[in-house]
């Protein structure tokens, strides 16, 4: 007779129902990627919002620290399955740099070190959605997990919050960025199980 | 401080062989960025993502991208200017 063991490996999305249908709960932080890491200096690194004009807005890393700073909380899910509850970050919002941006684009594409990119709805960086992140749990942001800084965009499949941002491009056209040109979906809202372009 | 692995091209050959009848581990490609050509196993495969990409040994632009839903594939080549397959010798056209 086996003995049974009920939530061993992971409880049952009836028990947590703050997790998106066909994800399961992990406790470490995986770490996925693309390609070779990054190793981006803070010296040298810069974060640039190039609006539809093609007008350009930098901040160095000295100025992105002395932006006023925020410490979400937030659960993520990756939509390789897993997701995370309770992640804590530190950085600076979204808002605070469009704050300083004059445009009226509908779309942004997110650009990485490294070549990697992702598109999402302006829409969807503003109103306390999202953050430049460049502290997880009280340490300065590993590079495995894409620092010196990352976009956090957690309402959205992980794949969304691009590792080693540098830049964001804002435009009236929605631009398929690396995994959406290849198959996933182009918004990715993890609670309408939207993973594959046509879900 | 960790760096991900990547795997050779070799391991291509089963989630490929769902797609071509071809076999693969002796094909040979050219880089589309850099024009380096070599054997697709000799790709340098990130398998730990949403989906597999390998990428030019010699120049690490991404030559190849495959995707995989559970009713669909999507293999995208765009970095690859052509796949060189060996293939067993036409007969000489009679005389």
């Amino acid at each position: 007779m086996g003995i049974v063991t009920p939530g061993f490996g992971g409880r049952p999305r009836a028990e947590t129902p703050d997790l998106p249908p066909g994800q399961y709960l992990t406790s470490d932080f995986p770490v996925l990627s693309a390609g070779p890491t990054p190793r981006v200096p803070q010296e040298s690194w810069e974060f640039v919002i190039t609006t539809e004009t093609g007008a350009e807005y930098r901040w160095s890393w000295a100025e992105m620290m002395a932006l006023p700073q925020q410490t979400p909380t937030v659960d993520i899910h990756c939509v390789t399955r897993w997701s995370k509850f309770g992640t804590s970050w530190q950085g600076v919002s979204l808002d605070t740099l469009l704050d300083e941006v004059e445009t009226a684009a509908d779309y942004a594409l997110a650009h990485s070190y490294g070549g990697y990119t992702t598109n999402l709805p302006l829409d969807d960086l503003r109103d306390g959605q999202a953050w430049l992140v460049h502290t997880y749990d009280g340490e300065d942001l590993p590079a495995e997990h894409g620092g010196p800084a990352r976009l956090l965009v957690p309402h959205l499949y992980f794949w969304k919050s691009a590792k080693w941002v540098r830049g964001i491009r804002l435009g009236f056209e929605d631009t398929p960025g690396f995994w959406e040109t290849a198959g996933y979906h182009d918004y990715g809202d993890p609670w309408r199980e939207q993973r594959y372009s046509g879900d | 401080m960790t760096e991900l692995p990547y795997l050779d091209g070799n391991m291509l050959d089963g989630p490929l062989s769902e797609l071509f009848a071809v076999d693969l581990s002796t094909a040979t490609g050219r880089c589309a960025h850099c024009g380096s050509t070599g054997p697709v196993a000799g790709l340098r495969v990130y398998s730990q993502a949403p989906g597999l990409v390998a990428r030019c040994p010699t120049c690490v632009e991404v030559m190849m991208r495959l995707v995989r839903a559970p009713d669909a594939a999507w293999l995208d080549l765009r970095g690859t200017t052509f796949l060189r397959f060996p293939m067993p010798a036409e007969p000489p056209p009679s005389a």
